[in-house]
């Protein structure tokens, strides 16, 4: 990271000033590395007899196989939610009053809610009401309810930032409505839409992590089931967490990829933001979408 | 719907502790957000560093992880917490990772000219930061400060993997004690009272103070 605009061509003073807090800075960083490895060395959570553990073939089966129920659940959900949403999306902004307003009320209600109620919904709730699922079936469908509202949204703020003179023009050249929605508006917004996608559906992977509660075979719930057997439940939950942190910092970077490429070949030139500013010039002012928390 | 009106004590004790999970976590994560968003703008290395990891580590990592990772993990090095204290810990360390990137991107927004005058001025960074930049960035960012409010609200629900009672824990036990999943609804209302005057809360907040861009 290059140095931010606030400290650009510091004075001798100033820079003196600078490398005194760096030393001293940098020292805190270094002692608080230190306290901490001293800590789990002195409960003997170094001992190479837990961590050793994470060699073999069969534990790391175990974490694999967890990882794979958390990719397969997401992708499923990431892709009923995408479609769902998108539909969602082309309701409120349809012509037609009712159609309009229920497709709002379900983005208003359902993104004010916790992923977690409609989890603990589908899997105590449903089997009541007569529907029998697998978990990982209740967590799809609860995943999907709940993140198909907030791309619904997403997708709408992206399609109504679109400047208007777009889709009239494409009006006044007599397309149709779908025809200027599949030609015109849809590639426009999709790609400034981007980076508030991605990053909702990264929140989307860390949100089957709630699989945990309900007992589903995840990546958390292995590496809690692992370190409760192996007696390193400590390093077990680090590993799994090492591990999301892996799959999302991939997710991210693929789809950034994806996203410059596609610039690339329309000869647009690149926006240089993050997805948390991006989201903020998508929301144009005021009732933006939701962050992706 | 009966169920929920005849149980709507229970429901209250733990939408209040809904409410204290969230204040007090949000006045924890809101410090924390701006010393990392100051962190990753000022001109020490070690410490935009140190803001960069901590931001890309937590975001990274999902909020149930981190809870039971501090819960069942963390008492293996002498770190122990009660319940409530435990969920507030957590739910600031994480939303103060949002927070931090949400305010930071508040500074970029600020016009270069704003901070190279009070420069020239001779206010030193953190003079820069404090009465010049960070009031004027704070304005730009009160939407996206306002969506982050309303996830930590939904995001208190966690707390019931340890046994917090809060308004998630106690509906959850109750539809399971009473096998009445009716329950459910009278939770989605308690949290709908919460996050949907919050969204509005902020929108007005923002037509106050905010910056148009």
């Amino acid at each position: 990271m290059s140095a931010p605009i606030l400290a650009d061509a510091l004075g001798p003073r100033a820079k003196r000033r600078v490398l005194v807090v760096s030393v001293i800075a940098g020292a805190l960083v270094l002692a608080l590395l230190y306290v901490a490895l001293r800590r789990f060395a002195d409960k003997g959570q170094l001992d190479a007899e837990k961590w050793k553990l994470f060699t073999q073939w069969g534990v790391i089966k175990f974490f694999l196989g967890g990882a794979g129920n958390t990719l397969r659940v997401a992708l499923a959900a990431m892709v009923l939610a995408v479609l769902i949403g998108f539909g969602l999306a082309l309701g409120r902004l349809a012509l037609n009053k009712p159609v309009r307003w229920l497709t709002g009320a379900y983005i208003q209600i359902f993104r004010g809610l916790p992923v977690l109620l409609f989890i603990l919904f589908a899997y105590n709730g449903l089997p009541k009401l007569g529907i029998d699922l697998s978990k990982a079936q209740y967590l799809v469908l609860a995943l999907t309810a709940y993140n198909s509202a907030v791309l619904g949204e997403i997708f709408r703020a992206g399609i109504l930032s679109l400047d208007r003179g777009q889709s009239e023009a494409a009006y006044a050249i007599g397309l149709s409505y779908w025809h200027a929605m599949r030609h015109v508006v849809l590639p426009q917004a999709l790609r400034r839409m981007v980076p508030a996608i991605v990053s909702q559906l990264v929140t989307l992977l860390k949100d089957t992590a709630l699989g945990f509660i309900i007992g589903y075979e995840e990546l958390l719930r292995r590496g809690q089931i692992s370190g409760v057997f192996s007696g390193n439940l400590l390093q077990s939950l680090i590993v799994a967490s090492l591990l999301y942190i892996v799959m999302n910092v991939i997710l991210g970077h693929v789809a950034r990829r994806l996203e410059v490429r596609q610039r690339r070949r329309l000869g647009a030139g690149s926006i240089q933001v993050t997805g948390v500013e991006d989201l903020t010039i998508v929301a144009g002012y005021g009732g933006g979408p939701p962050m992706n928390v | 719907m009966s169920v929920v009106w005849e149980n709507r004590d229970l429901f209250l004790d733990g939408l209040r502790l809904t409410v204290a999970l969230t204040l007090i976590s949000f006045a924890v994560a809101f410090v924390i957000g701006l010393l990392l968003a100051s962190f990753r703008v000022s001109p020490v290395p070690p410490l935009r560093w140190f803001a960069t990891a901590y931001v890309e580590l937590i975001r990274n990592t999902p909020l149930t992880a981190l809870v039971v990772l501090f819960y069942f993990g963390f008492p293996k090095i002498g770190i122990r917490y009660g319940e409530f204290r435990t969920a507030v810990i957590v739910l600031a360390l994480y939303t103060g990772a949002f927070l931090g990137e949400v305010i930071r991107s508040g500074i970029n927004t600020v016009a270069a000219g704003q901070a190279e005058a009070a420069r020239a001025l001779g206010l030193t960074f953190p003079q820069v930061l404090m009465s010049v930049v960070l009031p004027q960035a704070l304005r730009s960012v009160v939407g996206p400060i306002g969506s982050i409010f309303s996830a930590l609200i939904r995001n208190t629900s966690i707390a019931l993997a340890i046994a917090v009672h809060e308004l998630m824990f106690v509906s959850n036990s109750l539809a399971n004690d009473l096998a009445e999943p009716a329950i459910y609804f009278g939770t989605a209302v308690g949290y709908l009272a919460l996050t949907l005057p919050t969204g509005f809360a902020f929108e007005a907040i923002e037509r106050r103070v905010g910056v148009k861009r």
